[in-house]
């Protein structure tokens, strides 16, 4: 048996670092928004030569159309706008296409209003909340206890910081926007999260069932010793699907996959080294 | 006993791997097809063909959203009007040719919106047009031609042209109803004052003459003017089912609702993009599910083999269920399938390591299966309800106006209830026989 539990006080500072880490960015450097949140209009133009996007970003100030983001790839040129009604945009890309002397394909056109997103997020907001509420209620009802619930939740509400703290820092460094997906990546680690812990629970859980009334972190420790091996396996068959969509996968989910991928790694690292810790914490405070 | 237990077996499998077929895959010479049903059963009409329904960012197409505009209409009535301008969109979008729309309506706070879904229209404009035209309801009766021989020859449809001055807004009402005597259903009309006089009007002008109701451009009916009509209320009759009647009364319900519909969010993907997009991560699903089949062998041996073929069975059946439902498969659908392939190997190394700590403890291998499968059910028994929980909420299947309602966390939460459901079942049931089977257990 190895005394995880020994080290609990490195386990709480790295958590502490990268949660830190995360929050610094956060507040710093904040994120991205896609179009989904901000509001606005996405144009995507194929161009038959290639384009100097300084001409296009006069012509834009002259057109007084609000511009946020502009590239060219591939004589592929890509900019956000300010919300454009249908007649505006058909008036740019003739405008675009005079000023210019080439002539442009539409290749995608996204029009959101901000208001549809704030709307969807505060109710994805209220689904977590319920969610939460969900776990707390089943677990305690589990485990005979509402501080396995508890710690599971934690542990959850850790990982959830991690998330979001790690892709401030992606989305700063590499321009990654907060979008639905992300969303649903951070909804994912949550779930998996709770799976993740409960499987190390449900074998301390056991141990008191059948070993009877012995310290809490001897129980611990020995499930943790025991359910290692599983959570590092279990762990790796994930990574390794993520790991091959982040680095072969197409653009629009290498983001979405890098996120899962730190989520559950942080799923995996938060159910043996902040949930039991907690768990065992929450249980002597009991006594 | 145990020869019907086979053979159901036997048809199951069969089924799934029909259902799972690829589309127009040739074998020699010979074009074989995913299952389609088209029965009758009990007089229901039984049709379905299971086929993979992609979304709009794997087909391409258009995604619009339209704000009704309900200041002309009472506040109970505001679900009622939208419903309606639901279904006109739905017809119109089906008159428009167009494989499986998808059309919601969306309440939001006092903002009630429509979208439409339409997968592989590319040319939006002429959608967009389409549907935001207000359906009109209206009367039409016969135009006195003069030439005796254009009178003969010119069809009737095309005589039935003249305004009766009568239409959709002053229609209060349309429901079905039946014959009195012959119960056959048809659609009851009740006009508004301003309707029950022009209507009495109309008869009057029209007696034993045809009186057409036109819904824009169709034709819906044109019944023969028995006598004059003063009460306000009609009925159209004709060969109609229940339903069709139904539909009717709906159809006139909301033309006679003029709703007017703004868009007010317009996306339109390309399907080239979805395709290269799809191809790349398809590709590095096969890479990572090699990976993880890989992986287990090397670590578990023959117990991974064991894995890997529930795994694969998992697949087929998950890959069946998407089709049955049927689920709509987008990017982050097909993201969350392949993760859901992760977690569903999850129940098998619970298991297997339990059983593995029953060997360390020196038990046979038979009574070390048995105890293994039974102290890993618990713990895949609560983590698995407590991520059903969790999609549950996030899939919202009762509409609650206070959670998401939006598609693409419904589409994830979808696939992964389905993949957890399914794992729960290859993951134990499978499993078990599987081992039994190769380890020759009785």
């Amino acid at each position: 048996m190895v005394n995880f539990l020994k080290y609990k006080l490195v386990y709480f500072l790295i958590s502490l670092t990268v949660i830190g880490i995360g929050l610094f960015s956060i507040f710093n450097w904040g994120y991205y928004y896609s179009i989904d949140f901000v509001g606005g209009t996405n144009l995507e133009y194929q161009a038959k030569k290639n384009i100097d996007q300084e001409k296009i970003k006069k012509i834009l100030i002259r057109e007084k159309v609000e511009l946020n983001y502009l590239s060219i790839n591939k004589k592929k040129i890509l900019l956000r706008t300010k919300a454009l009604d249908e007649k505006m945009i058909e008036g740019l890309k003739k405008r675009l296409e005079k000023d210019l002397g080439v002539s442009l394909t539409l290749l995608k056109s996204e029009t959101v209003g901000p208001s549809i997103s704030s709307e969807n997020l505060k109710k994805t907001v209220i689904a977590c909340f319920l969610a939460i509420l969900g776990i707390l209620i089943y677990m305690s009802f589990a485990f005979k206890g509402f501080n396995y619930a508890l710690a599971a939740v934690l542990a959850m509400i850790h990982d959830f910081l991690v998330v979001l703290g790690s892709y401030s820092l992606i989305s700063h460094f590499f321009r990654a926007e907060v979008d639905t997906l992300f969303i649903t990546a951070v909804l994912t680690t949550m779930s998996f999260s709770v799976h993740d812990t409960i499987v190390i629970f449900d074998k301390i859980r056991e141990y008191l069932q059948t070993e009877g009334q012995k310290d809490i972190e001897y129980f611990a420790n020995k499930a943790l010793t025991e359910t290692m091996v599983r959570s590092l396996n279990n762990s790796m068959t994930i990574v390794f699907m993520l790991l091959a969509l982040v680095l072969l996968g197409g653009s629009t989910i290498r983001f979405f996959a890098a996120t899962l991928l730190i989520g559950t790694i942080t799923g995996t690292y938060s159910s043996p080294f902040v949930a039991t810790p907690i768990l065992v914490w929450l249980e002597r405070r009991k006594k | 006993m145990r020869l019907t237990k086979l053979l159901l077996i036997v048809l199951a499998v069969f089924l799934i791997i029909w259902i799972d077929l690829p589309e127009n895959l040739k074998i020699g010479g010979l074009v074989i097809n995913p299952l389609s049903v088209d029965f009758n059963l009990l007089g229901l009409r039984i049709k379905k063909d299971f086929r993979t329904h992609l979304g709009l960012d794997l087909k391409g197409g258009s995604h619009l959203v339209f704000e009704a505009d309900l200041t002309k209409i009472k506040k109970e009535d505001f679900q009622d009007a939208l419903n309606s301008a639901r279904d006109i969109i739905e017809k119109r979008v089906n008159f428009f040719g167009v494989a499986e729309p998808i059309i919601q309506t969306i309440k939001s706070q006092d903002k009630y919106r429509i979208s439409v879904d339409l997968p592989g229209i590319n040319d939006v404009n002429q959608a967009v047009s389409l549907i935001g035209k207000t359906a009109q309801l209206s009367f039409k009766e016969e135009i006195k031609i003069d030439d005796p021989y254009l009178a003969t020859t010119t069809p009737l449809i095309s005589r039935l042209t003249q305004d009766s001055g009568v239409s959709g807004k002053h229609i209060k009402k349309a429901s079905l109803s039946f014959d009195s005597q012959t119960g056959k259903p048809q659609v009851a009309l009740s006009f508004n004052e301003e309707g029950k006089r022009l209507f009495a009007q109309a008869t009057k002008r029209n007696l034993q003459k045809p009186l057409a109701i036109w819904l824009d451009d169709i034709l819906l009916s044109a019944p023969i003017v028995q006598t004059e009509i003063n009460d306000g209320n009609a009925v159209i009759t004709g060969n109609f089912t229940v339903n069709e009647a139904k539909k009717l009364a709906i159809s006139i319900n909301s033309g006679a609702l003029p709703l007017p519909i703004k868009l007010i969010e317009q996306k339109n993907i390309g399907p080239t993009l979805g395709k290269s997009e799809v191809k790349r991560s398809v590709f590095a699903g096969v890479v990572g599910l090699l990976a993880v089949l890989l992986f287990m062998i090397l670590y578990y041996g023959r117990l991974g083999f064991i894995a890997n073929l529930t795994l694969i069975i998992y697949g087929l059946i998950s890959f069946a269920i998407f089709r049955i439902i049927p689920v709509v498969l987008t990017l982050s659908g097909i993201a969350g399938f392949i993760l859901s392939i992760g977690m569903a190997v999850d129940s098998n190394i619970l298991i297997f390591e339990r059983i593995r700590e029953e060997l360390r403890k020196g038990k046979d291998f038979e009574i070390a299966v048995q105890l293994g499968f039974g102290r890993a059910i618990d713990a895949i028994k609560d983590a698995n309800i407590t991520t059903l929980t969790v999609a549950f909420i996030l899939f919202n299947p009762l509409n609650w106006e206070f959670l998401p309602q939006f598609g693409m966390v419904r589409g994830f939460a979808l696939t992964l209830a389905i993949g957890v459901a399914t794992s729960l079942f290859t993951g134990v049931v499978i499993t078990k026989r599987l081992i039994k089977f190769f380890y020759k257990i009785p």
